[in-house]
C-alpha cells in the first residue's frame, strides 16, 4: 500500500462554504468535488483538458479540474456549477441559455456556463470572436455552437441592461 | 486505466529555497509539477511514471515578470495568461505573446507555464520556437548556485535537457535589443485553439537596404526537439530577397529538417510546409 499515509488533509472554499477534505494529494479537484463533496455538476469528459466538461473556477480564473491536484488547491476558493445560481434562482448567465437553446445534453453546460462567466468577467460585452476565444476550450457535440454564442450574447445584453438601470 | 493516486507522492514547498533542499536532499529523482496541463493528463491516462512529484504552482519566487532597461525576464512558473496580460511582453514580444494565445484554451492558459512548456521539452511545443528566435537566455538554480545558458543550447536531444537532477527552470530572459527587426509567426494545425502544431516557425529579422542583415529562426515540429534552423538562418545571411535566395532557403530548409510521421502529419507534408513558411516570411520582406 505504497502511498496510504500520503492522505493530507485539504482545506479550500468551495462555493462560499469553508470544507476540509482528507485525500491523497494527488487526487484530482474533479473527482474531490464529485465523490467526497458530491457535487456533480462539474463533468468529466476527455478527463485531459481538452473539453471543458468538468471547468470550475479557482481564485477566480477558469480551469479544468480533472488537471489540478487536489494539494494545489489548498486555501483556494472554488466555485462550481451549483455556486453559480443565486439563492436557488437561476443565474442570468443560465437563463439565457435556457431561453436561447444553448443547452441540448447538457454535459458541456457546466463548463460553458462557468466559461461564460469568466469571460464576462473580464470582457462585459464580447464580440463573437472574443465568445469564440473565451469558450474555445469548451467542447458541445450537439448545439453546433450557433445558439451558445447567442446565449452568451444574451447574457451580455442583459447584465448590461441591468447595470444601466441601476 | 485510471492511475491509483494513492501510488504518487506530491509535496509543496511553500518557497523556492524549501523546493531546492528536497530536489539537493533526495537520492531519487523528483518531478516538478506547475499547472498539471501536461502531468496530469497522464495520470488520468494511467501513464504517469513518476511517483514523486513536488508541485511548483504559485511559488512567487517563481511566477513574475520584471522589466529592466535591457531585459525582459520572465519566471518559469509565469502561465500564459500571465504572459498574455503584460504590457510590455505583449507590446515589445508580441509574438511570444501570439504563442500564448494559441496554447491550449483559455483554460489551459491559466494553469500551464512557460517554464513547464520549455522543460516538458516537447518538439511540438508552442513557444520555444519564439524563444528561440529571440535568442532567450534560461537561468537555472540549484542549491550549488545559479547559471545562466543560451536557450538555444538547453534541448540535448529527444525529451532530454541541460536541466540537472537538483535543478530548476528559474527564469527566461528576453533581451530587449529588437528594435527595428521584423517578426513572424505561424502555427498550423487543425485549430489554433487546443490542437498541437503540425508545424510552427518563429522568426526574428533585420534587413537593410533589402539586405537580410540578421535572421534567427526558430521550428518546432521539424526536428527531435524545438530547434533553431541554422542552415537556412546561413544560406539567407547578407542576401538580398530574391527568388534565387528564396529556392537556397527551401533547399537548406530541407536539409536540416528531420520531421517525422505521426498522428497528427506526414513528414513529407511538414518539409513542404516548413519550406513555404519561410518562403511566405520572405516574401513579405
Amino acid at each position: 500500500m505504497a502511498g496510504f499515509e500520503m492522505s493530507g488533509q485539504i482545506q479550500l472554499t468551495i462555493n462560499g462554504k469553508e470544507k476540509t477534505v482528507e485525500t491523497p494529494p494527488m487526487k484530482r479537484l474533479l473527482d474531490v468535488l464529485r465523490e467526497d463533496l458530491h457535487l456533480t455538476g462539474a463533468k468529466e469528459g476527455c478527463g485531459e483538458g481538452e473539453c471543458g466538461a468538468c471547468a470550475v473556477l479557482m481564485n477566480g480564473d477558469l480551469v479544468n479540474s480533472c488537471l489540478i491536484p487536489i494539494l494545489q488547491t489548498q486555501g483556494a476558493e472554488i466555485t462550481t456549477i451549483e455556486g453559480i445560481a443565486i439563492d436557488k434562482k437561476l443565474h442570468p448567465i443560465q437563463q439565457c441559455f435556457l431561453e436561447q437553446g444553448g443547452a441540448q445534453c447538457g454535459i458541456c453546460t457546466p463548463g460553458m456556463i462557468l466559461a461564460t462567466y469568466h469571460l464576462l468577467e473580464k470582457t462585459p460585452q464580447p464580440t463573437l470572436l472574443q465568445i469564440q476565444e473565451g469558450l474555445n476550450g469548451n467542447l458541445c457535440r450537439c448545439t453546433g455552437y450557433m445558439r451558445i454564442f447567442n446565449a452568451v450574447h444574451a447574457a451580455a445584453a442583459k447584465a448590461t441592461s441591468q447595470s444601466e438601470t441601476q | 486505466m485510471r492511475s491509483n493516486v494513492t501510488e504518487y507522492e506530491l509535496t509543496a514547498p511553500g518557497s523556492l529555497d524549501a523546493a531546492l533542499q528536497i530536489l539537493a536532499d533526495s537520492p531519487d529523482r523528483y518531478t516538478p509539477i506547475a499547472g498539471g496541463t501536461e502531468l496530469m493528463v497522464a495520470l488520468g491516462a494511467g501513464r504517469l511514471q513518476p511517483k514523486k512529484l513536488i508541485s511548483l504552482w504559485n511559488l512567487k519566487e517563481l511566477r513574475f515578470i520584471e522589466v529592466t532597461p535591457d531585459a525582459v525576464i520572465i519566471g518559469a512558473a509565469s502561465t500564459f495568461t500571465d504572459i498574455r496580460k503584460h504590457p510590455i511582453v505583449t507590446a515589445e514580444f508580441s509574438i511570444l505573446a501570439q504563442a500564448a494565445s494559441w496554447t491550449g484554451s483559455i483554460a489551459n492558459q491559466n494553469r500551464g507555464t512557460l517554464g513547464g512548456n520549455i522543460v516538458n521539452a516537447s518538439p511540438a511545443a508552442d513557444s520555444p520556437p519564439v524563444l528561440l528566435a529571440y535568442d532567450a537566455a534560461v537561468t537555472l538554480v540549484s542549491i550549488r548556485g545559479i547559471r545562466t545558458v543560451p536557450y538555444r543550447d538547453f534541448h540535448l536531444s529527444y525529451k532530454k535537457t541541460d536541466l540537472a537532477q537538483d535543478e530548476l527552470l528559474h527564469s527566461i530572459t528576453l533581451s530587449r535589443n529588437i528594435d527595428g527587426y521584423t517578426t513572424y509567426i505561424r502555427k498550423v494545425g487543425t485549430r489554433n485553439a487546443q490542437a498541437i502544431s503540425k508545424v510552427a516557425i518563429a522568426i526574428v529579422a533585420r534587413t537593410n537596404r533589402g539586405i537580410i542583415e540578421s535572421i534567427r529562426i526558430g521550428a518546432a515540429s521539424l526536428r527531435e526537439t524545438p530547434a533553431r534552423l541554422i542552415a537556412t538562418e546561413q544560406s539567407l545571411m547578407s542576401q538580398p530577397i530574391a527568388p534565387a535566395t528564396i529556392a537556397k532557403a527551401r533547399a537548406a530548409i530541407l536539409s536540416e529538417t528531420i520531421p517525422i510521421d505521426d498522428i497528427r502529419s506526414t513528414a513529407k507534408y511538414r518539409s513542404v510546409v516548413a519550406a513555404n513558411l519561410i518562403e511566405e516570411f520572405l516574401q513579405t520582406l
